[in-house]
């Protein structure tokens, strides 16, 4: 057994322990915490698989924004360290069957299929190609997809600046109607 | 033990994609929600990696795909965060039952 076998096992057992803990606990702090343990694993079978910029846009974004994100939301809605309530043994019995269920049809489903790729030359996945490929308007060029998504980034920003203004004080009231009135002009 | 390939990959993200549902089906809280569907995304992320590695490691759309997965996921958790937390300025609770006036 290789190093490589033995860090893949490491990786996949930090993801999934992390990942069971973080639906199963009750404390909803310890829950992001161990989101973030998942997500870094996640990362981590990414370097594995030699995708070095991938892992770092999920460290960057998933790491360091979304979780971050998550944490503050607790603080701002949540008294910390307060145990959530326990749920009913026969809902949780449920969605355990239902979720092995579904994972048992995926996976002889998977292993009954045998996948065929390509014997073609593999491609080097470094940053000046991606970027070469992303921003190109040629045949595979991914400028289209690029633009639309800049403009749903745009318009989330837009969307959650409204939705979290409070609409019950006239000041605040007041600067949502200026901001769409700008939208629309 | 085998040397990791494909199937190992497709193993680990069906298991975390499974973990998510579980989670989606027993939480209560808006937050733990959330939590769910970003471990339901990053399954799929890591499904797209492995494809574009083992199969078609010519091309890099496995690659991209997962770019603007990432990006959406990033907007998808923003809004949701805003209107969790309007939601709480509202009925100073964030659990499923305590926003039911679409219910019925």
């Amino acid at each position: 057994m290789s190093g490589s076998t033995i860090i893949f096992y490491m990786l996949a057992a930090l993801t999934l322990v992390s990942g069971v803990l973080a639906v199963s606990t009750r404390q909803i702090f310890r829950a992001a915490i161990f989101l973030l343990f998942s997500l870094i694993g996640v990362a981590g079978l990414y370097f594995w698989m030699q995708y070095e910029f991938i892992a770092a846009v999920q460290i960057v974004v998933y790491v360091g924004g979304i979780t971050v994100l998550i944490i503050f939301s607790i603080f701002l809605t949540q008294q910390a360290g307060e145990k959530m309530p326990k749920q009913k043994m026969g809902r949780q019995m449920f969605s355990a069957l239902a979720a092995f269920c579904g994972f048992a049809l995926v996976m002889t489903q998977v292993f009954q299929h045998t996948f065929t790729g390509t014997d073609r030359q593999p491609l080097e996945q470094d940053v000046a190609n991606i970027g070469t490929q992303m921003l190109s308007v040629n045949g595979g060029g991914y400028a289209l997809p690029f633009e639309v998504v800049s403009m749903l980034l745009l318009a989330a920003l837009v969307g959650c600046i409204v939705i979290a203004i409070p609409s019950n004080s006239p000041k605040a009231g007041e600067l949502k109607s200026t901001k769409l009135k700008n939208e629309s002009v | 033990m085998m040397q990791p390939g494909l199937y190992h990959i497709l193993f680990i993200s069906a298991l975390l994609f499974f973990i998510g549902v579980y989670g989606f089906f027993t939480r209560r809280n808006l937050i733990t929600i959330l939590m769910s569907v970003e471990l339901i995304l990053n399954s799929v992320n890591l499904n797209f990696i492995a494809f574009n590695k083992y199969l078609w490691a010519d091309k890099s759309d496995g690659l991209f795909f997962t770019i603007f997965i990432i990006a959406i996921a990033a907007a998808e958790a923003a809004v949701a965060i805003a209107i969790i937390i309007n939601l709480y300025r509202s009925h100073h609770s964030i659990e499923v039952e305590s926003a039911e006036e679409m219910k019925y």
